[in-house]
């Protein structure tokens, strides 16, 4: 078992495809490096922190792209967008079997200011015109940055989701949603509240992903597999999906009752979110609550099963 | 003012070649990362020597990192190959397994040198 999390994006490519098979568009040694981190003084990458090109994966055509999470967080700046965009817009010609994206990402890269933003709202189209061509567009999450802001986004505009139970996937980081609302509302240091809030546990039970997977490069290869291999793999967004989609998500906002979702003081000064447990809705924890809502079995014992149990726990 | 970016140093050394590299595909090793760095090594078949690029966040250690690649050298006098590094302040011992790293990745040189691996 080799951990998912602690391999680089490189080490990923080879072992998550078939051996030897990854070929590398614009590798480092073309030097496609970011035109605006020497100007701040920041060392750039070679490849700008992801690779991308075309493998096989169990015998089948993929186009692939794996994005460094030690390089700046994974931050999308402008020459790593558009190489993420290119290999989409590639894929519409040569429509392999599907496109592969090793997301590990902290969203825009801030250097890049505006560049950044635009890398990324252009992956979205991309994908999304991949999606509507009919090529599947996979994305892996298992890295130990997760995938977060704008990547977080493209990941749900793709047609499936594989998560490790230590990949993390959401819009606003832990840290951004404490600076911007207060450490009462949310603690970034609580590694259980974040994993409760954005992990791949927490994903695989409200159906945000399609695989829940052990941290192992492996399972993340064999999960991806069996997604190609399904005939409903790609699935393009219409109009009915699309409502589907809006009214899951209406129901999943409302399905806590309101006071869990008011978590202030009231009046009285009594902190509602910490007082005591109301029998049989879950307790106070968010998450288990809405675990509980949602028909999860003893939900207050999610964070410490193992990923198989996890796995079993979701319904229909 | 010198077409050094503010922040960024670069670092430039060349080595006589004492084994020729060959022909092999170009390698990289490492990340660009707090505390660490990207080797990649591309042969440079067209020449004897070795030319080494540095591009450095940490400015000022250019002692240091000249005495790393002499060690560098030392151990590996490789010709015919072209050395560039993007380092967020390693240490050296860190650009030295790297380096290590890096020829490793290479695969085997032949003794005798010249010809492919």
């Amino acid at each position: 078992m080799i951990s998912y999390a602690e391999c680089s994006a490189r080490e990923r490519l080879a072992l998550l495809l078939d051996a030897g098979s990854f070929h590398e568009w614009l590798p480092p040694s073309e030097r496609v490096t970011s035109p605006h981190l020497a100007q701040l003084g920041v060392p750039s990458a070679f490849d700008d922190g992801v690779a991308v090109g075309r493998a096989l994966l169990d015998g089948r055509a993929v186009f692939v792209a794996a994005q460094e999470g030690e390089f700046m967080g994974g931050g999308v700046g402008e020459v790593h967008g558009a190489k993420l965009v290119g290999l989409l817009r590639r894929a519409l010609r040569d429509r392999p079997a599907a496109v592969l994206l090793l997301a590990e990402s902290g969203g825009v890269r801030l250097h890049e200011a505006n560049a950044g933003l635009i890398a990324v709202s252009e992956v979205m189209r991309a994908v999304l015109d991949v999606r509507a061509a009919g090529v599947p567009v996979v994305v892996l999450i298992g890295g130990a940055n997760g995938c977060f802001g704008g990547m977080g986004i493209v990941a749900r505009c793709a047609d499936r989701i594989v998560m490790s139970d230590v990949g993390r996937l959401a819009m606003s980081g832990p840290e951004v949603i404490e600076a911007s609302h207060g450490v009462e509302e949310f603690d970034s240091r609580d590694r259980a509240l974040v994993w409760r809030t954005t992990g791949g546990k927490h994903r695989w039970l409200i159906g945000d992903c399609d695989a829940l997977v052990e941290d192992d490069v492996a399972a993340f290869r064999a999960a991806a597999i069996d997604l190609l291999a399904m005939p409903d793999c790609s699935a393009p967004p219409t109009l009915a999906t699309l409502e589907a989609e809006h009214a899951m998500l209406d129901r999943r906002l409302h399905a806590l009752p309101p006071q869990a979702a008011d978590g202030d003081a009231d009046a009285e000064g009594i902190d509602t979110l910490h007082a005591p447990p109301a029998a049989g809705d879950g307790g106070t924890d968010e998450a288990v609550r809405l675990w509980t809502a949602l028909g999860i079995a003893d939900a207050e014992r999610v964070p410490e099963l193992a990923v198989d149990a996890v796995r079993a726990l979701r319904l229909p | 003012m010198s077409d050094v970016p503010a922040g960024l140093e670069t670092l430039q050394f060349l080595y006589p070649g004492d084994r020729p590299a060959g022909a092999f595909a170009p390698v990289l090793v490492g990340v660009v990362g707090s505390g660490n760095l990207e080797v990649m090594l591309e042969a440079a078949t067209d020449r004897d020597d070795c030319a080494v690029r540095v591009e450095t966040s940490a400015r000022g250690f250019g002692p240091i990192w000249q005495a790393v690649m002499d060690d560098f050298h030392a151990r590996h006098p490789l010709g015919g190959l072209r050395v560039s590094i993007n380092d967020m302040g390693a240490t050296p011992a860190v650009v030295s397994l790297r380096l290590d790293q890096a020829v490793a990745a290479i695969g085997p040189i032949a003794p005798d040198a010249g010809g492919r691996p």
